[in-house]
Formats: C-alpha cells, sequence, structure tokens
C-alpha cells in the first residue's frame, strides 16, 4: 500500500538563520471563531529547488480553500528568488500588504531523500514566526506541502490544521435510476483519487476511525446487507457478521474500539454496538421506532442518534449504555444523522425543513442550533478533524451529488476539490 | 414495427428447432450408419408471401410474467409512511391469492423511499414499507418461509423525477419473484 510509504519524519526544531521565534502571540492571527472575518493576505513565492513551485501552490490552494487566507497573487510579487538562509525584504512585502509571508528550499539528496526547509513570516512585525524542515521520499511531495499548509495553520490560527488528511466516500456514476455506487479516497485536496470497491454492488456511508487508516462501511446486495472494517495499511477487508437482519449506518467511537450501528428486524430499528476486540455486540436501544445514524462522544460515554420515537426523525442523546435517552431537536422540521464533532463541542446534523435540507450544528445539550447551509438535497456531514471545516453531499435537483465543504461558521461554503459525483464523504484523522 | 416483431419470432423459432435437431443427433450416435431420412427441401418461397396471423399476447399463468402483469408487483406509499394504503390493499390481495395459488413460489419484498431523507433514515423506512407489505401477505396465508425482506432505502429509484409525482412512485415496496415461478 502507498501509505506504507508515508512516514514524514518532522523535525521541529527551528533553524539558526533568522529570528529566533518569539514564544508571545504573533502580530498577525486568525480568529477561526469570528463569522466575518477577513481573510489573512499571504504570500507564498514558489520554494526553491526541485518541485518547489509545485510545493508552493498546494500550500496556496490549502490555505486559500480553507476561507482563512487570501493568496496574494505571485504576479504582484517584488522580491524574487527568496534564498531561505536569509531575512526577506520586509518593504517588498509590506507594499503588495502581505501580512504572512512562507518561503521556502527544496533538496533531494543522491537516495531521493527530499528535504524542505521552510519559513513563517509576520511581514510588518518583521519576525519569524515558524522556521521547520521536513524530510520525505521525494514521490511524497504533496505530503510534506500539506504538512507545511497545516503548521502553518495552525501557527496563525492556534488551532491544529487538517491538510494532510485523506477523504474517503462514495464515487457515484451511471444515471439516477441505474447509479453505480464505488467506494473511494482521495486527499482532502482531490488529489490521487483511487476505487476501493469495485461497483458490482452498492457501499454507502463509509466512517474514518479516528485514531489508524481504518474505515468502516455497509454494502448493500438483493440478499442483504453487511457492514465491513477495511484497513487501507494492509487491505485487510473484514465483515462484521451477521445480524439475523439488515444492518447499516456503522460509525466507529473515537477510541477505534466499538463499532455503533443499527440492526433492523422485523421493520423495527435499533442501535446496535460492538466492542471490536471480543467481537461481542449488543443492543443498546429497543423503542418500536426509527433508532439510527449514532454516533460516539469523543469521550465515549454518550452517543448520539437519530430516532422517530416523537413521531418525526429528532436527534437524541443517551449514554453509551443505552440509558438516558432524551432528546435534544426541538426546532421545527426532521432532523437527521447526527455526528458528534471531534473536540465534543457540537453536533452537526442534517435537517429537512420547508422543502429544503441543510447542514446545522448545534450544542449537545441542543442548545445553539445553526444552520450552516441550504440547498436542495445536502446530506451527511462529516469533521475534519480539528472540528473547524464540515464535507457533505449536495444534490441539485435531478443532478448529480457533489462533495461540499462549510466551516462551522457557516461563512465558507464551496465545492470540494472533487470534479466527479460524489457522496457520503468521511474525514481521516491527520496523518502521521 | 409489425414486421420487425415477426423477424425476431421467427429467428427464436429458428433457434428453438436447431436445439431440438441437436437433441435429436446426440440421441441418434450409436447407430452412426443409419442415416436419418432426409427433411423434404423446403418449399421454394412464393413471392409475395402471406404474413402469418397476428399472434396474441398474454402471460402464461404462474410465470413471474402474469404475476407483474396481471397482479402488480409494486405498491406504494405516502411521505414518512408505511401504512398499507387502501389503493394497495387489494394489489396485495392479489399478490397473496396468487402465491397461495403457486405455493412453490419464492419471493423477495424490496423497499424503497424517495430522495427526500437521509440514506440512513431511509434505508429503516424501507426496511418498514417491506415489512408491513411481509405482514399483510402473512396474515393472508402466505407463510413467512417463503418471504425475504431488503432495504434499498433511496438507493433504487424507478422514477428519476424530482416532482411530488415522482417521489410517490419512489415510495414503494416492490414484490421481486426469486424462484419457483414458471
Amino acid at each position: 500500500m502507498r501509505l506504507r510509504t508515508l512516514f514524514v519524519a518532522l523535525t521541529a526544531a527551528l533553524m539558526s538563520a533568522g529570528a529566533l521565534t518569539s514564544p508571545a502571540r504573533a502580530q498577525i492571527e486568525v480568529d477561526v471563531n469570528r463569522g466575518d472575518i477577513q481573510p489573512l493576505p499571504v504570500a507564498v513565492p514558489g520554494f526553491r529547488g526541485e518541485r518547489g513551485a509545485e510545493i508552493a501552490q498546494v500550500i496556496t490552494s490549502n490555505l486559500e480553500r480553507s476561507g482563512l487566507f487570501r493568496p496574494i497573487d505571485p504576479a504582484a510579487f517584488i522580491e524574487r528568488d527568496l534564498d531561505i538562509r536569509y531575512q526577506p525584504r520586509f518593504a517588498d512585502w509590506k507594499t503588495i500588504n502581505a501580512q504572512g509571508l512562507v518561503n521556502g528550499e527544496v533538496t533531494v539528496d543522491a537516495t531521493g531523500r527530499l528535504t524542505v526547509n521552510f519559513r513563517l513570516w509576520d511581514v510588518f512585525a518583521e519576525q519569524q514566526l515558524l522556521g521547520m524542515q521536513f524530510t520525505s521520499t521525494s514521490e511524497n511531495w504533496r505530503r510534506v506541502a500539506h504538512k507545511i499548509s497545516d503548521a502553518v495553520y495552525e501557527r496563525l490560527t492556534g488551532e491544529k490544521g487538517y491538510f494532510d488528511t485523506r477523504v474517503v466516500f462514495v464515487a457515484e456514476s451511471g444515471g439516477r435510476i441505474d447509479r453505480i455506487k464505488r467506494l473511494a479516497i482521495m486527499d482532502q485536496d482531490g488529489a490521487n483519487p483511487s476505487y476501493l470497491t469495485d461497483g458490482s454492488y452498492i457501499v454507502m456511508t463509509p466512517r474514518f476511525s479516528s485514531t489508524s487508516q481504518e474505515i468502516t462501511y455497509m454494502a448493500l446486495r438483493p440478499e442483504g446487507s453487511s457492514i465491513y472494517l477495511f484497513n487501507l495499511e494492509t487491505g485487510r477487508r473484514e465483515s462484521l457478521g451477521s445480524f439475523n437482519g439488515m444492518v447499516f449506518a456503522p460509525r466507529f467511537s473515537h477510541d477505534g474500539g466499538k463499532v455503533a450501528f443499527s440492526v433492523e428486524r422485523g421493520g423495527n430499528t435499533d442501535v446496535h454496538v460492538m466492542d471490536l476486540r471480543s467481537r461481542s455486540s449488543s443492543r443498546l436501544t429497543s423503542d418500536p421506532s426509527i433508532d439510527t445514524s449514532p454516533s460516539f462522544s469523543p469521550d465515549g460515554s454518550q452517543i448520539t442518534f437519530n430516532s422517530d420515537r416523537g413521531g418525526s426523525p429528532q436527534l437524541y442523546v443517551m449514554n453509551a449504555d443505552g440509558s438516558g435517552a432524551r432528546r435534544i431537536s426541538f426546532g421545527s422540521g426532521r432532523y437527521m444523522t447526527p455526528v458528534w464533532s471531534p473536540t465534543g463541542e457540537f453536533i452537526a446534523f442534517t435537517k429537512q425543513a420547508g422543502g429544503q435540507f441543510h447542514i446545522g450544528v448545534m450544542r449537545p445539550d441542543g442548545s445553539g442550533e445553526r444552520l450552516l447551509t441550504t440547498s436542495y438535497l445536502d446530506e451527511g456531514p462529516t469533521w475534519a478533524p480539528n472540528g473547524r471545516v464540515l464535507m457533505f453531499s449536495r444534490e441539485t435537483p435531478g443532478g448529480a451529488a457533489r462533495l461540499w465543504t462549510v466551516d462551522v461558521t457557516g461563512r465558507i461554503v464551496r465545492p470540494a476539490p472533487y470534479p466527479q459525483s460524489g457522496s457520503d464523504p468521511a474525514w481521516s484523522p491527520l496523518l502521521n | 414495427m409489425t414486421t420487425i416483431t415477426l423477424t425476431k419470432r421467427a429467428a427464436q423459432f429458428a433457434v428453438i428447432a436447431l436445439a431440438a435437431a441437436s437433441v435429436t443427433a446426440c440421441a441418434s450416435r450409436p447407430k452412426p450408419d443409419t442415416l436419418p431420412p432426409a427433411p423434404p427441401a423446403p418449399p421454394p418461397a412464393t413471392q409475395p408471401s402471406t404474413p402469418p396471423p397476428p399472434v396474441g399476447q398474454g402471460a402464461l399463468p404462474g410465470t413471474i410474467q402474469d404475476f407483474v402483469i396481471n397482479v402488480g408487483d409494486r405498491v406504494y406509499f405516502d411521505f414518512d409512511s408505511y401504512s398499507v394504503r387502501s389503493d394497495a390493499a387489494p394489489v396485495l390481495e392479489a399478490q397473496a391469492a396468487w402465491l397461495n395459488r403457486y405455493p412453490s413460489v419464492m419471493i423477495r419484498l424490496e423497499g424503497n423511499a424517495d430522495e427526500r431523507g437521509t440514506r440512513e433514515y431511509n434505508l429503516a423506512l424501507g426496511a418498514r414499507r417491506a415489512n408491513a407489505v411481509r405482514d399483510f401477505l402473512v396474515s393472508r396465508g402466505v407463510s413467512s418461509s417463503r418471504i425475504t425482506t431488503v432495504s434499498y432505502g433511496k438507493e433504487r429509484p424507478i422514477d428519476p423525477g424530482t416532482s411530488e409525482d415522482a417521489y410517490q412512485r419512489n415510495r414503494n415496496a416492490h414484490t421481486a419473484i426469486t424462484s419457483g415461478a414458471r
């Protein structure tokens, strides 16, 4: 598997040249919580050396797509061919109002080992904010660019990045009544897409483990459904077994030790949980209603799920042993697919109201509901590992499903960088 | 159109005749020296030939076509509902009667939902619909051992449209015959 070669050695040591990074907060910073933020102007000139231009381009695209940064057109740059050993000419960068500057240098040794040094500068403070070195194999240059993007994002926002990640999803093709669905995976920026199943049966709702490169998903054939574990590093794939009924909606606990899912018997759907080590499973709900789409809280103590026990689909939270179920959604409309954020702060959901669909968030006690998107059909949010961005699928009337992203403020809504039809995205944790 | 249909039928006839001939050939292999009498030469084609009379179409009783055409293999549901509607009950009565007449037939009930819901909820909803039909058929004497159920959720629409009519058509339970038909 490709992943075996993907270990990027990170030497986080500050480099000797240039000013020492101040332990104080940078003068430039990005507040991810403000909904009316102006994107921070940044300049990312092409790095010196082999692949340097492409690496700078990947960083530029990542920062731009986050909506928090506004990369400046390189045509406006005054200082050219920056040397990583020296301070940039700050006046040249102030002139074009670049508040942040990322420059770097790539070297490849005789064995093909790639080394990238880079610095992040606060132009107006004339101060280095970051100086780091990454090494990897040369074919792995995109991941190095993602790691640099994450470092820059973290230094300027104070939050972990999410660029060195992948997305597993369902690639769709064919017509609306004979749609072919294949499990697929790509880098979060749309690069390196590949298929994981052949399309001879329906696949749905892949979900990433938040601790490993492992996914769980549902396969649907006329004979019935199955849920699988699929280790992306080893290629090992196994069914979680037979459940004497339809089985669907699998999702890992945050520690990766359990999978919660739904089992339908005789028309009644309940939430079950399986301990992956012992493979013993138990039923958590017993209401004669639909109980599905379970999602664990990050600490594993609670599960949010979807139930129509009150007459229409709404969001509920129960203790992880199935006790104490309580409804948390009370707005008008139908609430579905609750997904606990990695930080525990929010539950994202799909809402259907007034002929439209929305992706929204609320706090786990049901307060603070905010709708982030509106369209004919938005569905199935998944959190980036830092809890700042959601990916979901959107369909126009009669059109094909596409992957979209929205930030948690709802301000930055845009198509994900995957040009074909896809649905059911699931974001990976940060890669190692 | 008529000509094309007739040509197709003629072709089917030809295939059947060939198959029969080859069976005969196999059966008569032990006596290779006694050739069967040569068939008479076909009569010379007369131009123009009179087309044969039209063939009446009709599904043979007990076939899948009989079930689909004369009974109906799909019933429809209201939005987010799995109650058997008054217009579905007669269809299901007829399905039960037909299935009781042909007891070797096995069926799979496939529940479907429209696209106005999430994938997972609609899987559960489709399962409810398949099971509502199952319960109806069992209550009319069809053995539950002949029935399996599956839900396709919103994955298998029969109408690609996005009108209320299309949604209505896609909220259904389909009775698929899996074996035992004639």
